[in-house]
C-alpha cells in the first residue's frame, strides 16, 4: 500500500493550555457573580444558591444573558470578570 | 530538475508518439551538426536512439514549459523563450533551426501527439505538485501501512460516514468550481470563530463527496450560517435537535442537477446529499463544533448530518421562496433556516383550498409544541397540495394571509397548568384573555417541492426564532 497525502481539513490551530484560576480557600468576603442564562426557572436555582452563599458571607451580584440562545456578550463577560472573584453560571429547565 | 540552456534549442519528445519516432533521426542530425540542441524525453530514458537526451521523469520540465504537444521545439534566447513550433513540418523546422535538408525521406508534415504533462490522468497530480500559487493547508501524510479511510476516522474528521480523501489533486479540482481565490476568507466559523478560506471549505467539500460545481453553493451556505443573524453558535450549542435547513433557488439548481422532485427530502441525489454535509463538516472541522463538546444536542436530527434541497420553481404557480425574500428569479440563492426534523403534513381528503388550509393550520398549530408561540416555520408544499391552492386562484400572499388568520392562539388555552399540562405561557404576565400569533410576523417560509403524486407536504418547525435566536438568511450564490 503506497502512502497517501491529504490536506488538513481542520483550522490547524493547537489548543493553548492555560492553568485554571486558583480556587479560593473560602468564599467569605468574596464577590460571587451569579449568571442566569435566561432559561425558565434558572432564577429558582440561583435564588437558592444566593441564599447559601449568603450563609457563607459571600457578596452576590446577579447577572443575566439577554438570551440563552446566544453566547454571553463580551461586555457582560468583562463586567463579570472585573467585578467578581468567582462566578456560577446556571443552566436551567 | 535539469537546467535549461540560456541559448539554443530544446526539443520535447516521448517514445509513445509516432511523430517523435519519426523526428528522432532529425534530432540526431541536428546534434551531430553541432547545434545547441537539448532533447528532453518524457517517457523513456535514452529516447530517441542515437540522440543525447535527458529524461523528464517527473515531467517537471514539460510542465513548467507548458508543453502541450510532442514534439515541441523551443528556441531560447538569453534565458527566455523566443519561439516554439509543434509537430513535424520540414519547412518550419528548417526555418526554425536554420538548417537545410532536414529529415531526408520523411513526409513533409506530421501532426504531433499530446504531451504526457497534459495527460488527463496526470494533469491534476502535476498541478498539485508544481503549482506554486496553490494550496496553503498543511499536508498530512498517512503511513504506507495505514488505511486512509480509517486514518481519517481516527483523526476525528468524519461525521460518522466515510470521507473522500482530500488529496491535493482533488482539492485543486474542487477549486476549479469557483472563481474565488483559494485564500479568500469566506466566513468566521463558530463556535471557535475560525477564518474559513475557500481552500479549507473546498477540502471539506471534497471529503463530503461534492463535485466542483457544487462548491459555490457550499460557500454561499457557509456565508449564510456564519452570520450573527443565523447564529450558528446557538444552533449548534442548543440541546434542541435543530440544524441548518438549506434551500436552493435559481438556475444553479439545474446546472448542478439538484433534486426538487420525488423524494426531495430523502436520499439519492448527490448534490442534495453532499452540499449540506460539506457545510456541517466545515462546522465540525473548522469551527470545532462536535457533538458532546459545544454541540450539546439531546437527540440531534437529520440536519446535523446536512439537509439541503431545491425548490421546484418550474412546477410552481407561485413566485419562489427566493423571490419572496427579495431576489430575482434568475439569481441563484441559498436560504438557511434553523429547523427541526421534517414532519409530514398529511391530508388526503381536502379538495378545496379552504379545507386544505384549515387542515394545514391544525397541523402547524402543533409545530414543536402546541403551546409555543412567536416561532418560525418552513412549509414545503407538495405539487398535489399546491394544485388545490392554484385551483382556487390563490397566490403566495393569499396563502400566507389565509394561513396566518387560522393560526392565532387563545392565551387562556395555553397557560401553564391548563388541561393538566405544565408547559405553556406563565401566568401573571398580563396576557390572560389575549390572543397570540403562533408564528412570528414574516416567520413562515413557503416553498414548493416534491414528487407529482402524493398528498403529503412537510414542515420544519423552528427554534428560538427572531433576533434573540436564529433568523433565516438568504445569500446569493456566485461562481
Amino acid at each position: 500500500m503506497s502512502s497517501v497525502t491529504v490536506l488538513d481539513p481542520t483550522d490547524e490551530s493547537v489548543p493553548q493550555e492555560r492553568p485554571r484560576a486558583a480556587r479560593p480557600e473560602s468564599l467569605a468576603g468574596l464577590t460571587v457573580g451569579l449568571l442566569d442564562i435566561s432559561k425558565p426557572r434558572g432564577n429558582v436555582f440561583l435564588n437558592r444558591v444566593e441564599e447559601r452563599l449568603g450563609e457563607l458571607d459571600a457578596k452576590v451580584i446577579r447577572y443575566s444573558k439577554p438570551t440563552f440562545a446566544k453566547p454571553a456578550p463580551v461586555d457582560l463577560r468583562h463586567e463579570i470578570a472585573s467585578q467578581c472573584d468567582a462566578v456560577i453560571e446556571a443552566l436551567a429547565d | 530538475m535539469p537546467t535549461l540552456p540560456d541559448n539554443g534549442l530544446i526539443a520535447f519528445v516521448k517514445q509513445d508518439c509516432p511523430t517523435c519516432e519519426l523526428v528522432g533521426p532529425v534530432l540526431a542530425q541536428l546534434q551531430e551538426a553541432g547545434g545547441d540542441l537539448m532533447v528532453v524525453s518524457q517517457d523513456v530514458a535514452g529516447f530517441p536512439d542515437g540522440v543525447d537526451s535527458v529524461h523528464d521523469g517527473d515531467l517537471s520540465l514539460s510542465w513548467h514549459n507548458d508543453v502541450e504537444t510532442v514534439p515541441t521545439l523551443i528556441r531560447m534566447v538569453d534565458g527566455t523563450e523566443d519561439a516554439r513550433i509543434v509537430g513535424w513540418s520540414r519547412p518550419e523546422w528548417e526555418l526554425f533551426t536554420g538548417t537545410n535538408s532536414l529529415g531526408d525521406g520523411l513526409p513533409e508534415h506530421r501532426p504531433g501527439c499530446g504531451s504526457l504533462s497534459v495527460d488527463p490522468d496526470l494533469a491534476d497530480t502535476l498541478a498539485a505538485r508544481f503549482d506554486g500559487t496553490g494550496l496553503a493547508a498543511r499536508r498530512v501524510e498517512f503511513a504506507s501501512q495505514e488505511d486512509e479511510f480509517e486514518a481519517m476516522y481516527e483523526r476525528g474528521w468524519s461525521d460518522g460516514l466515510p470521507l473522500v480523501p482530500p488529496t491535493p489533486e482533488r482539492v485543486l479540482r474542487m477549486l476549479e468550481g469557483t472563481s474565488r481565490d483559494a485564500h479568500e476568507v469566506v466566513a468566521i466559523v463558530p463556535p471557535d470563530l475560525v477564518e474559513a478560506t475557500v481552500e479549507k471549505v473546498a477540502i471539506n467539500a471534497v471529503m463530503a463527496g461534492c463535485l466542483p460545481e457544487y462548491l459555490p453553493v457550499v460557500l454561499a451556505a457557509m456565508e449564510a450560517i456564519c452570520t450573527d443573524e443565523f447564529n450558528m453558535h446557538g444552533v449548534l450549542a442548543t440541546t434542541m435537535g435543530v440544524g441548518p435547513i438549506l434551500m436552493v433557488n435559481g438556475p444553479i439548481r439545474h446546472q448542478i442537477g439538484m433534486n426538487s422532485g420525488m423524494n426531495v427530502l430523502g436520499q439519492g441525489n448527490r448534490a442534495n446529499a453532499t452540499i449540506g454535509r460539506a457545510v456541517q463538516l466545515c462546522v465540525r472541522n473548522l469551527g470545532g463544533g462536535r457533538p458532546g463538546e459545544i454541540d450539546r444536542a439531546t437527540q440531534g436530527g437529520p440536519a446535523k448530518f446536512g439537509l439541503c434541497f431545491a425548490e421546484d420553481e418550474e412546477g410552481s404557480p407561485w413566485t419562489s421562496l427566493a423571490e419572496s425574500r427579495g431576489f430575482d428569479a434568475d439569481t441563484s440563492t441559498v436560504t438557511a433556516f434553523c429547523g427541526e426534523s421534517p414532519r409530514i403534513v398529511f391530508d388526503q381528503m381536502s379538495r378545496s383550498a379552504e379545507a386544505l388550509i384549515t387542515s394545514f393550520a391544525s397541523t402547524l398549530m402543533g409545530n414543536v409544541h402546541p403551546r409555543l408561540t412567536g416561532m418560525d416555520t418552513t412549509i414545503v408544499i407538495s405539487p398535489e397540495h399546491m394544485a388545490r391552492f392554484h385551483d382556487a386562484g390563490w397566490d403566495r400572499d393569499r396563502f400566507q394571509e389565509e394561513l396566518t388568520s387560522r393560526l392565532t392562539v387563545e392565551v387562556d388555552d395555553i397557560l401553564r397548568g391548563v388541561d393538566g399540562i405544565d408547559e405553556g405561557i406563565p401566568r401573571g404576565l398580563g396576557l390572560e384573555g389575549a390572543q397570540l400569533p403562533k408564528f412570528r410576523d414574516g416567520g413562515i417560509l413557503v416553498l414548493h417541492a416534491g414528487g407529482p403524486a402524493g398528498l403529503f407536504s412537510s414542515t420544519f418547525g423552528g427554534w428560538v426564532s427572531g433576533p434573540m435566536g436564529s433568523v433565516p438568511v438568504t445569500k446569493e450564490i456566485t461562481r
